[in-house]
């Protein structure tokens, strides 16, 4: 993690849609009279996701205003969570775990794919498809490595695998998450290799 | 009250006391960086770490842990507490070293240097020597306002500041971005703080990253006189401490009084510094052909004895300012009973406030400590984060604490608390009385809002309708309470300066050709017409020395020892710190100099011998730091006053916070702070 700034180019102003506004009540509705900005993570998650998976200045502002805090407060929120994201991303934002054990399972090469194709990090591609940013444990390691590209988990990750993964998106073929060598969830890979006689010879 | 032993020391504390409250008072001493006694408790510094048995076996921050968190031994044996112990002392060094990790060793250019919680504690508490060879962290310098400077490397993360603006200015100006070793103390995108008690957080801050920007490598803290005194700025009489070097005042710092000001100050108070130094009346100066021009004290003397001289005491009148401590307004009314003036008034605004109603009619009757006991408030024409910054954040705090009602008759402002807005005008007030039932203990603070104007009397009679008869006066508890704005008013109604029988009050005296002779003390607010031949007493080339005829320059608040009676009636008193410039000359000495002029000297010839003749005829002023209570029952008389009050809406009398008297006026940095709050001003009404 580093420094957090909201980003140069803000756009001039954010309006929540009828839809999210009427959302959002209801997330406020969840608290107590007067605690409405219990409700300030959600706000600020509805607002990320109306604005293309960013949270401009402007959208700090409006959650501040909506929520009656001090601007400062909501602005504390939105630099603490890295899952806010204050400068644009990709319409496939990739979210690369380099922690310990993806990184023993191979997440530089994943890296050094990502830096091929995408570029540097925190840059969006010229055709607004793709950006990444490699962060901290996901909590998927035993399908290592993996990343996240918006909402949803990529695992069992190879060079091969990862590559193609970004070719169907970019083409807007559907892909399949989770792991991607057919594995399910976290089944072994391979066969058994502990608890084999709970499960008989069937299992080998 | 639980019996625990403090390094061996058996010591009864109350069960809600903190380990770091029953330390010290078993007289153990804990460092500490993010507890303040008087914000909320954070635990972030881990300074405070002691050795508990009878609590959980590892070094407890004794700030955040209370008493009753602690549990006796298996035979019934105290809890104990270590402060001294080897795991206590290792705990602290190593708190220390990572303090140190990220703080820069730039002590020698640091102002904070000198008077360092962290440059004190790492010498008391610290290692000897460092182990970190890696790089340190460095953090851009944010803009927080015009008061105070930022140097954010320095920042150790207590979130002091971050409380203080959060709770007791009620602004929730600053705030903590980021995390971990990425967290930044910032207010809002580089904005401005808005609260009138910003500077404080300079004082809080516990190392060097918020200084006082004007203050800005001025001085060390060792080369200070200090002085301490009593503030003029607002009405509520804030003990300070004045920082002086050589013939200069170099900063004001707040002291503590939990009865006044507990230990914040106003911006006003705290950065007037340099309209100390600037735009100075330090000669007489008598006006020629309609320009003034340097005179000496004999011929400008002379001159105003001549005129008084050619005038009789019908065409002569005496205001008296805001700023004026009570000797010279005695010496001053003794020179006017001596000429035979019945032309004197201190109530330059056009206050309705009469000592003829009684001492209670005019005094903050709950006392300023009282705002805490109260049960529910009506504020009657006041803007109390304007007009005493200070205060109202005593009635913030009241409100923090719960289960108090405010409302509000006047102009609407944001308060730093909620309150019901009753209407703007006197009629909403009368609504209010007729509807409302009994509040428990009330507190009615009715401000000059309601009072300087033309039905100011009888909005003052309807407050005291309003006290009396929804449970503001009694025998424990008399919530009456009149904010005033102007430091040296209370003690110039003590001293009866209001127009005798047939007299002219202030805003008769001003029209042009009511009078041939004005003696102007400070009285720089009023506007007076052309006419009058006016005799200024004052200390900065304002509205009043631009008016004046003849000038003669006196002291200041910082430059005379001075008795100033404070809005609930506290008499305290103001110390001399530095001489006044050039020529000028205590206020009282002036008039005892003008009174040889005339040929009939007033009866004293020293400051001791002025204070004798006035104890002797308005003895509690001899009390210093005591309140001379109010009689509850003048409320009464008060309230039966017949009562019509007009309709137009009361409008507070403070338009700008920061230039409200003729030193603000002189100052830049109120200057700069004035230009940024009529910009958020113009903003908002956008």
């Amino acid at each position: 993690m580093s420094v957090r700034r909201l980003t140069d180019n803000q756009p001039d102003s954010f309006e929540f849609t009828p839809q999210n506004l009427a959302w959002l009540e209801k997330q406020i509705a969840k608290y107590p009279d007067g605690r409405q900005a219990s409700a300030v993570v959600p706000a600020l998650w509805q607002a990320q996701k109306q604005n293309n998976y960013w949270l401009p200045q402007k959208a700090i502002e409006k959650v501040a205003e909506l929520l009656d805090m001090p601007k400062i407060r909501v602005l504390e929120v939105a630099t603490f969570y890295t899952m806010f994201n204050l400068e644009p991303v990709g319409k496939y934002y990739i979210q690369l775990c380099g922690t310990t054990p993806c990184m023993l399972c191979g997440s530089d090469d994943l890296i050094k794919v990502l830096q091929r194709r995408v570029g540097p990090q925190r840059k969006v591609t010229a055709d607004g498809l793709f950006s990444w940013l490699e962060v901290e444990c996901l909590g998927a390691c035993c399908n290592a490595p993996m990343v996240q590209i918006n909402d949803d988990f990529y695992e069992d990750l190879t060079v091969e695998n990862f590559e193609k993964l970004l070719d169907d998106l970019a083409a807007g073929r559907t892909v399949k998450t989770g792991s991607q060598t057919g594995r399910v969830s976290s089944e072994p890979a391979g066969k058994l290799t502990s608890l084999t006689s709970l499960y008989g010879d069937g299992a080998k | 009250m639980t019996k625990i032993l403090v390094d061996g020391i058996e010591v009864d504390a109350p069960g809600e006391f903190t380990l770091l409250q029953a330390c010290e008072a078993a007289g153990a001493e804990i460092p500490r960086f993010c507890y303040h006694e008087r914000l909320s408790i954070a635990g972030n510094c881990r300074m405070c770490l002691v050795e508990v048995k009878g609590g959980p076996p590892k070094p407890q921050a004794s700030c955040a842990m209370s008493v009753k968190d602690l549990r006796p031994g298996p035979n019934g044996a105290p809890p104990e507490i270590f402060t001294k112990s080897p795991m206590v002392k290792k705990a602290r060094e190593g708190v220390m070293e990572f303090l140190l990790v990220n703080h820069p060793l730039d002590c020698p250019i640091c102002d904070q240097g000198g008077e360092c919680d962290l440059q004190d504690q790492a010498l008391m508490f610290g290692g000897d020597s460092s182990r970190y060879h890696e790089n340190k962290r460095a953090v851009e310098d944010k803009f927080i306002g015009p008061l105070v400077k930022t140097e954010m490397t320095r920042c150790i993360h207590c979130t002091r500041c971050v409380r203080f603006t959060a709770e007791v200015a009620g602004t929730g100006d600053m705030g903590a971005i980021g995390r971990g070793e990425d967290m930044e103390i910032t207010t809002y995108l580089q904005s401005a703080m808005t609260s009138e008690l910003q500077g404080n957080v300079a004082d809080l801050c516990p190392v060097g990253a918020l200084l006082p920007k004007p203050q800005n490598f001025r001085a060390r803290p060792w080369e200070y006189q200090k002085t301490e005194t009593i503030d003029v700025m607002d009405a509520l009489g804030s003990n300070i401490r004045i920082d002086s070097r050589g013939r200069e005042v170099i900063r004001i710092l707040p002291r503590v009084n939990d009865l006044v000001n507990e230990e914040w100050i106003s911006d006003k108070t705290r950065q007037i510094v340099d309209g100390l130094k600037t735009q100075r009346l330090d000669r007489p100066y008598l006006r020629e052909n309609g320009r003034l021009r340097p005179a000496s004290w004999q011929e400008a003397l002379a001159a105003v004895a001549n005129k008084v001289r050619a005038t009789e005491p019908g065409r002569m009148g005496a205001l008296v300012g805001d700023l004026s401590a009570v000797e010279e307004i005695f010496a001053l009314k003794l020179l006017m009973e001596q000429l035979g003036v019945k032309n004197i008034d201190c109530r330059q605004d056009g206050s309705k406030l009469d000592p003829a109603n009684g001492r209670a009619s005019y005094l903050f009757n709950a006392t300023v400590a009282g705002i805490e006991h109260a049960d529910a408030l009506l504020i009657v024409g006041s803007n109390p984060r304007k007009e005493a910054p200070v205060l109202n954040a005593r009635i913030r705090k009241r409100w923090l604490a719960g289960n108090f009602k405010i409302a509000l008759v006047g102009e609407r402002d944001d308060l730093t608390y909620d309150y019901d807005y009753l209407g703007a005008g006197a009629e909403s007030l009368l609504n209010f009385i007729q509807n409302a039932r009994p509040l428990g203990k009330l507190l009615v603070i009715v401000g000059q809002g309601a009072l300087a104007r033309q039905d100011g009397g009888a909005i003052l009679s309807l407050a005291a309708q309003a006290a009396q008869k929804l449970g503001g006066v009694g025998p424990e508890w008399n919530g009456f309470s009149v904010l005033q704005t102007a430091a040296a008013r209370v003690g110039a109604l003590d001293l009866g300066f209001v127009p005798g029988a047939g007299g002219l009050d202030a805003a008769a005296m001003s029209k042009g050709g009511a009078l041939d002779v004005l003696f102007n003390l400070g009285a720089d607010e009023a506007s007076i017409e052309p006419g009058a031949f006016v005799v200024y007493v004052g200390t900065h080339g304002d509205r009043g020395a631009h008016r004046a005829d003849v000038i003669l320059p006196g002291a200041a608040y910082t430059e005379k020892s001075g008795i100033y009676a404070n809005t609930e009636g506290r008499v305290q008193l103001a110390s001399r710190v530095v001489f006044p410039p050039g020529e000028a000359r205590e206020d009282w000495a002036i008039f005892r100099a003008l009174s040889g002029a005339l040929g009939q000297p007033l009866p004293f010839d020293s400051l001791a011998a002025l204070r004798k003749k006035l104890f002797e005829a308005y003895p509690h002023f001899a009390r210093i730091d005591q309140i001379a209570a109010g009689e509850p029952g003048q409320i009464g008389a008060l309230a039966a006053h017949p009562a019509v009050a007009l309709r137009d809406p009361l409008s507070n009398v403070i338009k700008d916070f920061y230039l409200t008297n003729p030193i603000a006026r002189a100052s830049a940095v109120m200057a700069d702070c004035s230009a940024l709050a009529q910009g958020r001003l113009t903003q908002a009404a956008e």
